[in-house]
């Protein structure tokens, strides 16, 4: 997060450095193949710039549709941006076979779906000995060595006992190590799990999000946690970014954002959001569904379902401003000149 | 829980398959659901919770088998055993006094039905009498009581979204006013805000058509809002009994426990949570003894070979002396042993 009177905020937790992976106004539009939308585009991803230091986890939230998910593969570079670049450790990456091959060794995507994402003939030795194979060129007796140490970082012990299972032998939690664990086999900076825990038991979500979390202190890796449940991330995360039809509209410490939120999409969600402790009714702060991406409104894209939305909001998309220390929103209540007085609670 | 019992289950069992292959999938099950009570079942995958739904409204298909145990309806023509009841019987009680809503409703709408013809079907076979203009009446009436206008009426289920749909089926639920309701993680696959919304209505409904829920979800910090009684389920049978408010500030089972911390809190300061090492057994190769010890941080000697019943915690009698009208199967709560502190707290008088 820059000061904001240049033009580009960028989100994600603040370290000195650089960012082991940055995206710079990333855009994505998709076109609309056949029927009566043809030659339309989705905008599915809008000028999201992001940063993801060494060492911090990054939760990014939304409902579906939010553009969550496309950022996290536009990150992967699975797909090809519309707009905006990616820097890996201050160096732009480059478009040639080989730049692309070393961005995959250090960027890895850990999928949601542990179920589908391993291969169900294949033994967990020879799901770690691939990419071991493939990035390092090891062979040998040092693979087996390799790919034992792998599983033991991901808290698989002993790692006897998993190497010669099968994918349909072991739990969802166990499975979701080995898909991060063939992830960190080609020792990545950047781990970029998109609803890692979202498939799985209740009793071993949060071995899972342990694990990621000490996966950032210990190998010092740059996370980006893709999810729609924003009490895992503030659990998690250093730095909550909630997204919205395509766009960043708040981001900011992760207990900060969930305890104070500033924009009015953040406290629909939060309000939303089941809690035991909540004493009083639920008080929804908004209702109806997130637009469509083809058409989406003008002006603030979540003026439509905004209790508090006033004239402009309906005319002028709202710049970034900053709402409490390192916490930005994209709201024109937060716009001196604009708000209405108060402040939203 | 003060109104009349509209379905007692008692002592039910499961079974998938039978002979040398066959699991047991649900065991010695006992719950009793009152009149306008929301009563949430929560347990993870292979629990056994979809299972006993489905055995309780004889919905069951092959392999599995009902094999013992007593499910009494307590209709308008008064008490019935569903186990019992021959499929003229079900046929009429099914849907006009216990209905279903399905966990996808992407799958569960006929895909090439609009849905007013969905939504009448239910009307035409139970209420004959009906002519069609009346039957189209009463649909609007329950689309605008899940809140969908009129206009959708001549939709296909795919043109609605997944809220509309999942609003379609609860509507479809309560075409006949039935006295139970069953719904198997009705909102699982919304969104938050959505999900909130459908809850919302569906409880207010509930307030003033009277019926009472099953609800059945793997989400047990929503069930603590939602649920007046919550029974937990693990490998088939149920753990703990209580009324929502004294499970949350008062667990009694390990499981219970460990669920709770299993679940991120929204405030408060951040703290490591362990949620439950370990993970749940298949049905094909449960541990002898209580099915949770392996994973239990507070199992005795005795856990790992005797199966604890389901019954009355031991434990002195609440401020107001009343009994404890709650449950656990746990080793722990049969009196004579430690108890640790986690699992005998005690629900302050303020609730």
């Amino acid at each position: 997060m820059t000061t904001t009177d240049t033009a580009r905020v960028v989100h994600g937790p603040k370290r000195p450095g650089t960012p082991a992976l940055e995206a710079r106004g990333l855009t994505k539009h998709f076109p609309v193949h056949g029927g009566l939308r043809r030659g339309r585009v989705v905008r599915a991803v809008e000028d999201v710039s992001l940063a993801l230091p060494e060492g911090t986890v990054t939760a990014v939230v939304g409902e579906s549709g939010s553009g969550k998910s496309t950022l996290s593969r536009l990150l992967t570079r699975l797909i090809a941006p519309t707009a905006g670049e990616l820097l890996l450790d201050g160096e732009p990456v480059g478009g040639s076979a080989r730049a692309r091959r070393a961005y995959a060794g250090q960027v890895h995507l850990v999928l949601q779906d542990p179920f589908s994402s391993l291969n169900a003939v294949h033994s967990i030795r020879y799901h770690l000995r691939r990419p071991l194979k493939l990035h390092h060129g090891l062979r040998g007796p040092e693979l087996d060595a390799r790919a034992a140490q792998l599983l033991e970082r991901v808290s698989l012990t002993p790692a006897e006992r998993y190497l010669d299972k099968f994918p349909h032998e072991l739990s969802g939690g166990q499975r979701q190590r080995v898909a991060i664990a063939r992830g960190l086999a080609v020792q990545p900076r950047v781990l970029l799990a998109d609803e890692p825990v979202s498939m799985l038991d209740v009793s071993i979500r949060l071995g899972v999000l342990n694990l990621l979390d000490e996966l950032r202190e210990r190998e010092r890796l740059a996370i980006l946690y893709v999810t729609h449940d924003i009490a895992s991330a503030r659990y998690l995360a250093d730095t909550v970014v909630v997204m919205y039809a395509g766009q960043v509209v708040e981001s900011g410490p992760a207990v900060q954002v969930t305890d104070a939120p500033a924009h009015p999409y953040t406290q629909l969600l939060l309000s939303a959001a089941p809690d035991p402790r909540r004493r009083e009714p639920v008080v929804l702060r908004g209702r109806g569904a997130p637009p469509s991406l083809i058409d989406p409104p003008s002006g603030c894209r979540f003026h439509p379902r905004c209790p508090l939305a006033m004239p402009v909001c309906a005319e002028t998309a709202p710049p970034v401003r900053p709402a409490a220390g390192d916490q930005v929103a994209a709201c024109w209540l937060l716009d001196p000149e604009r708000a209405p007085g108060t402040t939203p609670a | 829980m003060t109104g009349a019992p509209v379905l007692e289950v008692r002592d039910l069992c499961v079974d998938y398959g039978v002979g040398k292959g066959g699991v047991r999938a649900v065991t010695d099950a006992t719950l009793t659901l009152r009149r306008g009570e929301v009563l949430g079942l929560a347990g993870e995958s292979g629990s056994g919770k979809s299972t006993l739904a489905y055995a309780v409204t004889r919905l069951l298909r092959a392999p599995g088998v009902i094999t013992g145990g007593e499910v009494r309806f307590h209709g308008p023509d008064g008490v019935l055993d569903l186990l019992e009841a021959d499929a003229a019987t079900l046929r009429r009680i099914r849907w006009d006094q216990i209905s279903v809503v399905f966990q996808s409703a992407m799958h569960a709408l006929n895909p090439v039905a609009r849905i007013d013809a969905q939504l009448t079907d239910a009307l035409r076979a139970h209420r004959a009498q009906l002519g069609a203009a009346e039957r189209r009446e009463r649909a609007v009436e329950l689309l605008r009581l899940v809140g969908i206008g009129e206009e959708r009426l001549r939709s296909y289920p795919h043109e609605l979204s997944g809220g509309m749909r999942q609003r379609v089926m609860i509507a479809m639920a309560l075409a006949l006013e039935p006295r139970v309701v069953i719904m198997d993680e009705p909102t699982t696959a919304l969104d938050v805000v959505t999900q909130r919304e459908i809850l919302d209505e569906l409880m207010q409904l509930k307030d003033r058509l009277g019926f009472a829920i099953v609800f059945i979800t793997h989400d047990l910090s929503l069930l603590i809002e939602l649920a007046d009684t919550i029974a937990i389920m693990y490998a088939g049978r149920i753990v703990e009994l209580a009324d929502a408010q004294r499970l949350f500030h008062s667990p009694r089972h390990p499981y219970t426990l460990g669920l709770l911390n299993s679940f991120p809190a929204l405030h408060g300061e951040r703290v490591r949570m362990e949620g439950i090492p370990g993970a749940p057994p298949a049905l094909t190769a449960l541990p002898a003894g209580c099915a949770f010890h392996p994973r239990c941080p507070f199992a005795l000697e005795r856990c790992a070979h005797d199966v604890p019943r389901l019954a009355e915690p031991a434990e002195p009698a609440g401020p107001d002396g009343a009994p404890a009208d709650r449950s656990a199967a746990c080793w722990l709560h049969t009196g004579g042993e430690h108890v640790p502190a986690p699992l005998a707290r005690v629900l302050g008088s303020t609730l």
